[in-house]
């Protein structure tokens, strides 16, 4: 069983702006995008160091959902967390949903078999 | 002992340069040569048509005609500061100034010519100087550092070109002329009177049939002149542009034959009397004739290089002397027979008192080929003239329609498609349309990939607009269509964007990406749409409707930093501020515990602000008076100024009080890229203004506009756009230009780049912003005009409007601070504590 946490009202998220949530102790970027989906992924950028996932761009590139990294640019696939420049690098990704008004965070990252 | 052929060049000038490139390129030729270089400069050939562009700040380098390590490459000796005094063609040595003796198989001589100063007494006076070399020019700049007045004697080509050089160097300016009118040689009376009259509108003053006596201590200037009329005029300088004379000096005193008024005499294989001694350049005399332009000396060095490599047949033929000049700002062309010669030539004229435009044709009796022209004030018709002419190509049943204007049903272009494959495009570089054909069919598909592959364009640039028709048609004909996708959602370019959000009035991202675009959009077209709205709307971009399109700097309203927080400009027009303002600004960076530093724009930056502290920081700077300084934005950052007459005891204009002014209007504007202006108070340029997208210099009589200069990365020098504007035309012409560059740059294209772009260049901005030749001024200048009229401080508004307030906040679900932002001490001051010290945690670090 997956728990879930409570992090704000649903009409705080605008479609295409990011916010950040501390979840369980986890800083969490999440996003709405123009179809009205929700996605979470981890908020500290590998590449910078920084936690700033939550203030990059949403989009899609060449079939993928995306955040880019507001610092150097790199594109995070927003449902697998994988980076699309390389590879190698990967941000978490947490499940989201949308109940009676409330954004509701996972606790813990989805862990994806290697 | 060398068995290789020993080839001697005396000169390294344009010529002589050339010539060792064409030997050296054919590799084969050039295997058994060995070549040594006597040059009297004390340094390597540059390009002196461009000379002038020293005083617009190119420098030696830039000028260099040396590619790379072209010497030490091709094994060529390069002596440099040695001049060749005499030659003894019996011993086959040719004699240094240092003593030495040099001996050769084969001697160039490629010696070019000197200018010809008329032997007048007082001609050696201080500060009487001549126009040739690079330290000519340095001689003159300093020369005009310490003068108010500037004479040039002799209004030829040359001495227009000085003119215009001392001028721009501040002098107030006269031409002398020994002739009745202005460039003699090129163009008739009537071309002449217009163009006398267009250069004293520029404030150049033209004294003609004036023939100089003697130059005399002035009464109020250093010199005065006294010219045969009796009259006479005070100067501080003088400048000889009166001819030019061939440097023959050495083979008159080793015998060879020369023409009667000087000039080495060669024939169609640039030979001399000597078999064993060519001379190419200027100082060859070929048909009785001497070449005064490059681009027959770079034939004559095709043909002196391919001979000594053992190709035989290629001969010189004689050159065309037709010539297109910028002086000035005046277009000015002449071509082949301009002054109608030719026994029972016709001629038509076309005067336009109006738009101050003078055209004359000149053609065979029976009207079918074109003899020459003659254009003045607009010299569109040029190439296609030339090529009519060269090519012997039959005219059309109405050849007055080559210069009459377009409404008058005139104007019938030359298809680039109309020429032969034989017809010389590039005259400087001798290269044929066909040439052009196969490096396009070859894969050249830009004019810089054209240029490299077949140097067409790289000389005198008189070509190059052809060379682009050319381009253009071939490619066209070839179904190639240019790629200019702004990303993988919108098949368009920005300008097109920019377009359809105007003229179909989209006002949001999602309407635009409907219409036209597909999928999602990205990081690329989110920002460019957010820019193109706010040029052309100017909402306030944290509207929610444009909020997610903005890239994290314009979305906190600041600059991004390494560590995750924010910096915060306050605006300080004119990098004007009062100590009280300063005393505000520092009492907030105190309170809030921000890293303070002056910025490279005149103005004050305050680094580590966390999102949550941005909107209470600037509560209080907004109430102390401060506006946003756009330091996150494509949009004007700073104009820097100095600090002008209103103390600077050399200032000649209030700088300060015109960049305050100019800040002002232009705040707030989102453009491509960001945009900087510089305003100095007079000549000696304190706020770098020629290093700006947008730089305004004082003179004593306005405003000099200069544009498309960049510091940054690849520096570029602006260009001098238009002279002594008053302040209104002076905003006029920034608004054109401004708006001109939002609509049409591309994505994240500094204006210097733009304007490299720009087919036509510099003379095409100036058409469409000076002569609004796309009928475009009144629109452009609405445009500004209602982006002055929206100015918000963005910041005032983020904070006192409470939903967009809100979401400057680390946390959505809470108040903690992210604790991945860590300071220490430094000089005072904190800084973003490094990895390691993160870690470590040896050092004390610093909360705020
Ligand atoms: C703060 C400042 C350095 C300083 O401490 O002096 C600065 C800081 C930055 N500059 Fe700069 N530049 C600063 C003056 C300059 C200048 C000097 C000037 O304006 O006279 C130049 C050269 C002049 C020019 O632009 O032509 C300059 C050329 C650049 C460039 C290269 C632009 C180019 O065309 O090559 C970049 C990169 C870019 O914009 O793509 C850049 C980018 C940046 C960025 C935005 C890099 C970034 O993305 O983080 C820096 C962050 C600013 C911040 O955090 O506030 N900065 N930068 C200066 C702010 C001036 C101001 O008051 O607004
Ligand atoms: C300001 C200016 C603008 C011009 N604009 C144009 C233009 O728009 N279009 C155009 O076609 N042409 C233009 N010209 C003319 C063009 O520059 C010349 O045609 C060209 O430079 C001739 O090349 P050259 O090699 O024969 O002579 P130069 O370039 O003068 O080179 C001769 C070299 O030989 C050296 N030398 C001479 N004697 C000796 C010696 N005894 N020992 C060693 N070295 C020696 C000289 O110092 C010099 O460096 C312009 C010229 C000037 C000055
Ligand atoms: S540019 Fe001229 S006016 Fe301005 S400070 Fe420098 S010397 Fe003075
Ligand atoms: S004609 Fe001079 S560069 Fe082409």
């Amino acid at each position: 069983m997956t728990d879930f946490v409570t992090v704000c009202a649903a009409d705080r998220l605008i479609p295409g702006v990011g916010v950040a949530a501390l979840v369980n102790g986890h800083q969490v970027a999440i996003f709405r995008l123009r179809d009205g989906s929700l996605h979470a992924v981890g908020n500290f950028d590998p590449f910078s160091a920084a936690n700033v996932i939550s203030r990059g761009l949403v989009g899609n590139l060449q079939g993928h959902l995306v955040v880019a990294s507001p610092v150097y640019k790199q594109h995070f696939d927003l449902t697998t967390g994988i980076c699309l420049e390389d590879a190698s690098v990967s941000i978490p990704v947490y499940a989201v949903q949308e109940s009676a008004g409330s954004i509701l965070v996972a606790a813990e990252a989805v862990s994806h078999a290697a | 002992m060398s068995s290789k052929q020993r080839v001697v060049v005396i000169g390294n000038g344009m010529v002589g340069h050339k010539f060792l490139e064409q030997l050296v390129e054919d590799s084969v030729g050039f295997a058994g040569i060995e070549v040594t270089v006597l040059a009297e400069e004390p340094r390597a050939a540059y390009d002196r048509v461009y000379l002038s562009a020293y005083f617009s700040g190119k420098t030696a380098e830039d000028l260099s005609l040396v590619k790379g390590d072209f010497f030490a490459d091709a094994g060529v000796f390069l002596h440099l500061n040695t001049r060749a005094v005499a030659i003894d063609r019996t011993a086959k040595v040719v004699k240094v100034a240092s003593g030495e003796n040099v001996p050769y198989d084969k001697l160039v001589l490629a010696t070019g010519s000197f200018p010809f100063v008329p032997p007048l007494p007082g001609k050696d006076r201080e500060h009487c100087l001549v126009y040739r070399t690079i330290e000519d020019l340095e001689a003159i700049k300093a020369g005009a550092a310490e003068s108010k007045t500037g004479v040039v004697v002799g209004g030829g080509l040359l001495g227009l070109e000085a003119a215009k050089a001392l001028r721009d160097l501040g002098l107030d300016t006269h031409v002398v002329e020994f002739a009745p009118r202005l460039m003699a040689v090129q163009v008739d009376d009537g071309g002449g009177r217009l163009l006398r009259r267009k250069i004293e509108t520029l404030g150049v003053k033209v004294h003609t049939g004036k023939n100089t006596q003697e130059i005399v201590d002035g009464k109020a200037a250093r010199h005065a002149m006294n010219f045969a009329d009796g009259s006479s005029l005070e100067t501080d300088l003088i400048l000889f542009s009166a001819g030019i004379r061939p440097r023959d000096e050495l083979a008159r005193q080793c015998g060879l034959v020369m023409g009667e008024r000087g000039g080495i005499v060669i024939n169609d294989q640039c030979l001399t009397s000597d078999p064993d001694i060519y001379a190419i350049g200027e100082c060859a005399l070929w048909g009785g004739k001497i070449f005064g332009l490059v681009a027959p000396g770079y034939q004559m060095a095709q043909v002196a290089a391919d001979h000594i490599a053992g190709k035989i047949d290629n001969a010189f033929q004689g050159a065309d002397m037709s010539t297109k000049l910028k002086l000035m700002g005046v277009d000015v062309a002449s071509i082949g027979d301009a002054h109608g010669a030719t026994p029972g030539a016709l001629s038509y004229t076309y005067v336009d008192e109006v738009a101050e435009t003078y055209k004359k044709l000149v053609v065979s009796a029976d009207k079918k080929l074109l003899l020459g022209a003659v254009l003045v004030g607009e010299a569109e018709a040029y190439g296609t003239l030339l090529q009519l002419m060269l090519n012997k190509m039959e005219l059309p049943a109405n050849p007055e329609s080559f210069i009459l204007p377009a409404s008058e049903g005139g104007a019938p272009a030359l298809g680039a498609d109309a020429l032969p494959d034989t017809a010389q495009i590039c005259s400087c570089n001798s290269v044929s349309k066909g040439d052009i054909c196969a490096a396009i069919e070859a894969g050249a598909c830009e004019i810089g990939d054209l240029k490299s592959a077949t140097k067409a364009g790289t000389s005198c640039g008189g070509c190059t607009a052809l060379v682009g028709q050319i381009l253009k048609c071939e490619l066209a004909k070839k179904g190639v269509e240019v790629k200019k996708d702004l990303c993988e959602h919108f098949a368009y370019s920005r300008q097109e964007l920019f377009h359809m959000i105007k003229v179909e009035k989209i006002t949001t991202f999602d309407e635009l990406l409907a219409k036209h675009g597909k999928g999602d959009g990205c990081d690329i077209c989110k920002p460019t749409t957010a820019s193109i709205l706010a040029s052309t709307w100017n909402d306030h971009i944290l509207k929610p409707e444009l909020a997610g399109l903005q890239d994290t700097n314009d979305y906190y309203l600041g600059n991004l930093q390494k560590d995750g927080t924010y910096s915060v400009v306050p605006r300080m027009a004119g990098g004007e501020v009062t100590p009280d303002g300063l005393i505000a600004v520092g009492t907030v960076a105190k309170k809030y515990g921000l890293y303070t530093k002056i910025t490279g724009g005149q103005r004050v930056d305050l680094f580590g602000a966390r999102v949550e502290q941005l909107p209470s920081i600037w509560e209080e700077l907004v109430a102390a008076g401060f506006e946003t300084g756009h330091a996150y934005g494509k949009s004007l950052r700073t104009v820097k100024s100095c600090v002008g007459s209103t103390w600077c005891r050399y200032g000649v204009g209030d700088s300060v009080g015109l960049a305050v002014r100019l800040e002002n209007r232009y705040k707030g504007l989102r453009s491509p890229h960001k945009i900087k202006f510089g305003v100095s108070g007079c000549t000696r340029e304190c706020a770098e203004a020629q290093g700006k997208d947008i730089g305004v210099i004082a003179t004593e009589r306005g405003w000099n506009l200069y544009v498309c200069g960049n510091g940054g990365m690849r520096p570029r020098h602006a260009e001098l756009f238009a002279s002594d504007l008053d302040e209104e035309t002076l905003v006029k012409y920034i608004d054109r230009v401004l708006m001109f560059y939002v609509r049409t740059a591309d994505r994240l294209q500094r204006t210097s780049v733009w304007r490299e772009n720009l087919e036509g260049g510099l003379d095409y901005l100036k058409q469409v912003v000076i002569d609004d030749s796309l009928g475009l001024a009144a629109e452009l200048e609405a445009d500004m005009q209602h982006v002055a009229d929206t100015y918000q401080c963005e910041w005032k508004t983020a904070i006192e409007t409470p939903e967009v307030r809100a979401r400057f906040a680390s946390f959505v679900n809470s108040d903690a601070k992210d604790e991945n932002i860590v300071f220490v001490e430094e000089r005072g001051q904190i800084r973003p504590a490094t990895a390691s010290e993160k870690r470590a945690d040896l050092i004390d670090t610093v909360t705020v």
